[in-house]
C-alpha cells in the first residue's frame, strides 16, 4: 500500500489547497485556486447581452477562454476550453438569464499537474464570486493509477507523466439539506456521486476506473468542504458584490 | 418549452414534422417511452456500419468508414524523418482531423469548426495511449531515420458520433497501411525505391526488404452514448446530439481494457449504473466492429492484384457505399470481372 511519492505524501493526501476570491478589480467575479504548485486564476465577465452564433438564445451562453502560461493556444487548450465550458454549463441555471453570454477567462499561473481539475475549481469559485445562479457547485479531482494498481490522488506533473494512467473527475458538491437522508438518493447513490465530467488518459481496466471513482468520491467530500468554507463571505461588506 | 400537457395535446393536432420541429425534446421522449428511436432503432443499437479499405490510391494506407450517414475518410502518408534525441529508435504519428464546410450546415467556410481540434486531440490521445501501434516498428535506422506517419481524417458527412467514426476510419487505415520499400543510397540517405526497379539496380540492400504491414495489437473501438433521464441511447445522430446533450464516449480495446471514458459535462449526472450500462453496450459494439473490420480486411486482400484491378476496385467501393449491397456479392462480381479481363 505504501507508495513513495516525490513529496512524501500518502496516496490519499491532497496538496495544500488555497483559494482566494475577488482578487481582480475590473472583473465581475474572480478567484484564484492553487493545489501545491499548480495555480490557476479565473475571471468572470457577464452576463453580457446577446449570445454567439450557433448558441441557443433561449438560454444563457457560457464562453470559456483558456490562456496558457506561455505560448499560443493549441489543440490541448481548445479541448480544455470545451470541457470547462460544458462542465460549467451543467452547473449553471441557464434559463434564468436567457440570451446572455458569460465569459470565463482561465489564466494558468503555474502548471504542476492536475491542471484541468484545478481550473474547474477556480472557475467554479469565480462564478460564485460573480453571483451567477448555480444549481450546485462542482468539485474536480485527479486520480492517478500506479503500476501496482494503487490509486494516488492529486498527482504532480512528474507523477502524471510517470504513472500508467490518470482520470480527471468532476462531481457535484455534497448537499446540505434538511430533508431526511435517503430522500436525496438517485439510483441508491447520493447525488454527489454522479459524474459531471470524466476524462481519462492511459490504459486501465474497468475495475481500476471504478476504484478511481470511489477514491474520487471520498476526496471530493473533503474538497467540497474546503470550497464551501472558502466561499463563505469573511465579513458582511464583502457579500455586497454577490447580490 | 411549455407545459408538458400543452404540447402533448398538440401532438394529436399538428403534423408529425411540425411537432418534431416545435417540440424536439418532447418528440424524442415520446419515442423513448416506447423504447424506440425516430429512425426505428432500439435504444442500444448502433447504426449500420461499413468500412472500405484503400479508398485513396495515392496514400500509403486509407479507409472510408460509414456509421449510418456519418462518413469519414482517413488516409496515411508515410515520410522519413530523423527521430528525436529522446526516442532514437521510435517513429512518430501525427493525427489531424478536418471538418470541411461540406460536412455540416454548422461549419461555415473560412471559419474552422470548433469541434475539429477537440476530436483531433481526443483521437491522438486514444491512438497513442491504446498501445495499438508499437512506435519502435516505425524505426528504420536507430538514431538516423524513422517513419513519420501523417494520418489525416476528413469528415465528409457529420451526422453524430463523429469520434466513433473517425476512430474507426483511423484504425481501418492503419490496418490497410503498407510501409513502402526504402533503401540507403551512397550518401547514407534514405530513398524510396520505386516499384518498377525491383531489387536489381540497388547498390545497397533495401532497409525495408518488401512492403510490410504494421502489426496492430489491441485495437481500440469506441461507442458514444447519450444519457437522458434513465435511458441510454447508443450511437446518436446529430439531431439527437443537439436535443439531448449528455454524451459519454467509452473506448475499449480488443483485449477489453478501458482506453478512455470521456464525459465532457452535460446536464445528466452519470451514476455507477449508467457507467456500467455504457461499458456493457461498448463491449457488444467492440465485437460487432471487430467483425466488420475483419470483413473489410478480407474483402480488401481478396481484391489485391494488379493496377488494373485497383481501378475497378475503387469503382466498386464507391458502388458498395452508394448501394447497401452485401459485401460477398460485390466480391463475386469483382472476381468475375477480373476473369473477363484476363
Amino acid at each position: 500500500m505504501d507508495i513513495d511519492r516525490g513529496d512524501g505524501r500518502t496516496p490519499n493526501q491532497l496538496r495544500p489547497l488555497a483559494c482566494s476570491r475577488n482578487i481582480l478589480n475590473r472583473a465581475h467575479g474572480s478567484a484564484s485556486w492553487s493545489q501545491g504548485n499548480t495555480k490557476v486564476l479565473a475571471a468572470v465577465y457577464g452576463p453580457k447581452f446577446g449570445t454567439k452564433k450557433n448558441e441557443n438564445p433561449e438560454r444563457a451562453c457560457i464562453d470559456v477562454i483558456w490562456k496558457p502560461k506561455t505560448g499560443q493556444i493549441g489543440k490541448l487548450e481548445k479541448e480544455y476550453e470545451m470541457i470547462v465550458k460544458r462542465t460549467l454549463q451543467s452547473i449553471c441555471i441557464l434559463t434564468i438569464n436567457p440570451n446572455t453570454t458569460t465569459s470565463v477567462i482561465i489564466q494558468v499561473v503555474n502548471d504542476d499537474g492536475s491542471l484541468l481539475p484545478c481550473a474547474i475549481n477556480a472557475a467554479c469559485a469565480a462564478l460564485v464570486d460573480a453571483g451567477i445562479p448555480l444549481k450546485h457547485l462542482a468539485v474536480a479531482i485527479c486520480c492517478c493509477l500506479a503500476e501496482s494498481g494503487n490509486v494516488i490522488l492529486d498527482p504532480t506533473m512528474l507523477e502524471e507523466q510517470k504513472l500508467r494512467a490518470f482520470v480527471y473527475l468532476v462531481f457535484p458538491n455534497s448537499v446540505l439539506s434538511v430533508l431526511p437522508e435517503g430522500s436525496l438518493l438517485v439510483d441508491g447513490e447520493p447525488i454527489e456521486h454522479g459524474i459531471i465530467t470524466s476524462v481519462t488518459h492511459g490504459l486501465m481496466s474497468v475495475d481500476d476506473y471504478c476504484q478511481c471513482l470511489e477514491r474520487g468520491h471520498a476526496a471530493s467530500a473533503k474538497l467540497s468542504a474546503f470550497l464551501r468554507r472558502s466561499l463563505q463571505p469573511p465579513n458582511p461588506s464583502d457579500s455586497s458584490k454577490t447580490s | 418549452m411549455g407545459l408538458p400537457n400543452a404540447s402533448g395535446d398538440l401532438s394529436s393536432e399538428v403534423d408529425v414534422d411540425a411537432f418534431r420541429r416545435l417540440f424536439p425534446l418532447r418528440f424524442h421522449e415520446r419515442h423513448l417511452a416506447e423504447s424506440i428511436r425516430p429512425d426505428a432503432r432500439p435504444l442500444g443499437r448502433a447504426r449500420d456500419t461499413t468500412i472500405a479499405l484503400g479508398a485513396v490510391a495515392s496514400a500509403d494506407g486509407s479507409a472510408l468508414a460509414k456509421i449510418g450517414s456519418t462518413t469519414m475518410l482517413a488516409a496515411i502518408k508515410m515520410e522519413v524523418m530523423t527521430p528525436s534525441m529522446e526516442a532514437p529508435d521510435e517513429g512518430c504519428i501525427a493525427i489531424d482531423f478536418h471538418m470541411p464546410p461540406i460536412c455540416s450546415p454548422i461549419v461555415r467556410p473560412g471559419r474552422p469548426a470548433e469541434a475539429a481540434p477537440v476530436v483531433s486531440k481526443q483521437l491522438a490521445d486514444t491512438v497513442l495511449s491504446s498501445g495499438m501501434i508499437n512506435l519502435k516498428e516505425l524505426s528504420l535506422v536507430s538514431g538516423k531515420a524513422a517513419w513519420m506517419a501523417y494520418l489525416d481524417i476528413y469528415c465528409l458527412d457529420a451526422d453524430g458520433a463523429l469520434f466513433d467514426a473517425a476512430l474507426l476510419a483511423a484504425v481501418a487505415a492503419f490496418s490497410h497501411l503498407q510501409i513502402p520499400v526504402v533503401s540507403l543510397n551512397d550518401d547514407g540517405k534514405i530513398v524510396v525505391v520505386a516499384e518498377e526497379h525491383g531489387g536489381g539496380k540497388l547498390v545497397k540492400d533495401p532497409v525495408n526488404k518488401e512492403k510490410r504491414k504494421l502489426a496492430l495489437s489491441s485495437i481500440p473501438f469506441s461507442l458514444t452514448c447519450i444519457l437522458h433521464k434513465n435511458y441510454i441511447l447508443a450511437d446518436p445522430t446529430a439531431e439527437e446530439e443537439t436535443v439531448m446533450e449528455t454524451l459519454v464516449t467509452v473506448v475499449l480495446n480488443s483485449s477489453s481494457q478501458l482506453v478512455s471514458l470521456y464525459k465532457p459535462g452535460g446536464p445528466v449526472l452519470a451514476y455507477t449504473s449508467a457507467v456500467q450500462g455504457c461499458v456493457a453496450l461498448t463491449r457488444q459494439r467492440v465485437k460487432e466492429l471487430q467483425e466488420i473490420l475483419g470483413e473489410g480486411i478480407s474483402v480488401n486482400s481478396g481484391c489485391e492484384g494488379g493496377s488494373l484491378v485497383t481501378s475497378i476496385r475503387e469503382q466498386l467501393i464507391a458502388f458498395v457505399l452508394k448501394s447497401k449491397y452485401d459485401i460477398a456479392v460485390i466480391c463475386c462480381m469483382l472476381c468475375s470481372e477480373v476473369y473477363e479481363l484476363l
